[in-house]
């Protein structure tokens, strides 16, 4: 297939799988370093289901592009302004409470939107989604728990999951915020509309915020968005230096 | 393609093919073959082609790649060099397609087998246990959820409350 950069498909592909590869590699951070051994396992498994989710992504994207280009090389090639995953994903771990929150959203995101995505008519891209729900699935249900625990757990945990949610609360909007890659792929059917996600994803909130004792958070404020378009954090430019290292400093090395 | 290898005269049959596979077993557990699995979609002999096609288990699983291999040599091993391994995410493996004898073979080895049935995760019910997980060692039903992620992808660790022991359980997906 004769494809351009600018291909709105290649465009979002790349958007899901730097979202998924990034938010993995944050997750393979914590290996060696969790609280105690379960959720140190729990953290690693959540982050290799992501990488094995962009993996699909990236393996899409560069077929459809079709100029040779490999998983390997859109992963580890492109620099920060290349990337398109929404800020979120990007920041830093913090502590458990705030790698819990930043899950949270992500995954209450990622559920929905894997659900609905199964319907499209991209049989590729259903059939990913299609895969990926069923991890997702525990991985809402794991963020969801903790989040739960934190709030209504003990003085110190309440403490820093309040601060965690006063930090992080303000990313969620870009998810939703379409692209003008994802508005063309919305009105063409292949991308679900988001507003039809948001009913759901905040009922699922409204819940878990009511469970955890924590009042939701009020007033919008400063919104952090433009990773979606390249504009990221300096965070994610230390991340990527780490990820690429390998393939940067030694091109085309190979195991 | 290569000299040293001298393939077999004979196209094989496909169900040849399908008793080879049997003999190749999942790196993570190594008493199930991958028909055990359910992995195996689909197996075609086209001349000396032989293509196979697989479904992955889970997205990342590292297994996956190592399996293809493992078909590919078992298969060279009887003079096949020709194999082509496709990989096919639609439909999604579930744990549903394990066979009776995984099953058995699971439970023998000290990991519970999936509870039929219950396939998908039940993302929006927090706290429930997916169901009854039957102790591998004691069959005491009386077992309590540890951890939802194991030491692979595929199992959630599981304590038996009656004989105290931990144990794996291959989760449902
Ligand atoms: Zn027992």
């Amino acid at each position: 297939m004769a494809s351009s950069h600018s291909h709105p498909l290649f465009d979002y592909l790349l958007q899901a799988a730097d979202t998924s590869l990034v938010l993995g590699h944050r997750l393979s951070e914590w290996c060696g370093h969790g609280p105690v051994l379960e959720q140190d396992l729990a953290l690693a498994n959540i982050a290799l289901d992501l990488l094995g989710e962009a993996r699909s992504y990236y393996q899409y994207a560069a077929e459809l592009e079709g100029l040779g280009r490999t998983e390997d090389d859109l992963a580890y090639l492109r620099s920060a302004v290349e990337y398109r995953n929404p800020l979120l994903v990007e920041q830093p771990n913090g502590d458990f409470a705030h790698t819990v929150v930043r899950q949270f959203l992500f995954d209450n995101y990622h559920y929905h939107l894997l659900k609905a995505l199964q319907a499209s008519p991209d049989a590729t891209l259903a059939a990913i989604a299609e895969k990926a729900v069923k991890e997702a699935a525990y991985h809402l249900k794991w963020s969801s728990e903790w989040l739960i625990r934190l709030g209504d757990g003990t003085d110190e945990s309440r403490r820093r999951l309040d601060k965690a949610i006063a930090t992080l609360w303000r990313y969620q909007d870009e998810l939703l915020a379409p692209t003008p890659a994802e508005a063309a792929l919305q009105a063409l059917g292949v991308l679900p509309a988001y507003h039809d996600l948001q009913p759901t994803m905040q009922a699922h909130a409204a819940h878990v915020l009511a469970e955890a004792t924590v009042p939701a958070p009020t007033g919008p404020g400063y919104q952090g968005a433009g990773g979606k378009l390249g504009r990221h954090s300096e965070h994610l430019g230390y991340l990527l230096a780490e990820l690429q290292y390998l393939q940067r400093t030694y091109p085309g090395l190979q195991w | 393609m290569n000299e040293s290898l001298t393939a077999s005269r004979q196209p094989p049959t496909t169900k040849k093919i399908w008793a080879l596979l049997e003999e190749v077993l999942d790196p993570e557990v190594p008493v199930l073959s991958i028909l055990d699995l359910g992995i195996v979609r689909d197996v075609r002999v086209d001349g000396a082609r032989i293509t196979v096609t697989i479904t992955p288990t889970y997205s990342g699983c590292p297994a996956m790649s190592a399996i293809g291999t493992d078909i590919r040599l078992r298969l060279l091993a009887e003079g096949y060099p020709d194999v082509v391994i496709k990989n096919q995410l639609s439909p999604a493996w579930t744990t549903d397609w394990l066979s009776e004898a995984g099953r058995r073979k699971l439970v023998e080895y000290g990991i519970a087998a999936p509870v039929p049935g219950t396939a998908t995760g039940h993302a929006l019910k927090l706290f429930g246990q997916d169901t009854a997980v039957r102790c591998p060692l004691c069959q005491s039903e009386n077992t309590r959820l540890i951890n939802q992620f194991g030491s692979t992808a595929c199992k959630a660790l599981y304590q038996c409350q009656d004989c105290r022991e931990p144990f794996d359980y291959f989760k449902c997906h």
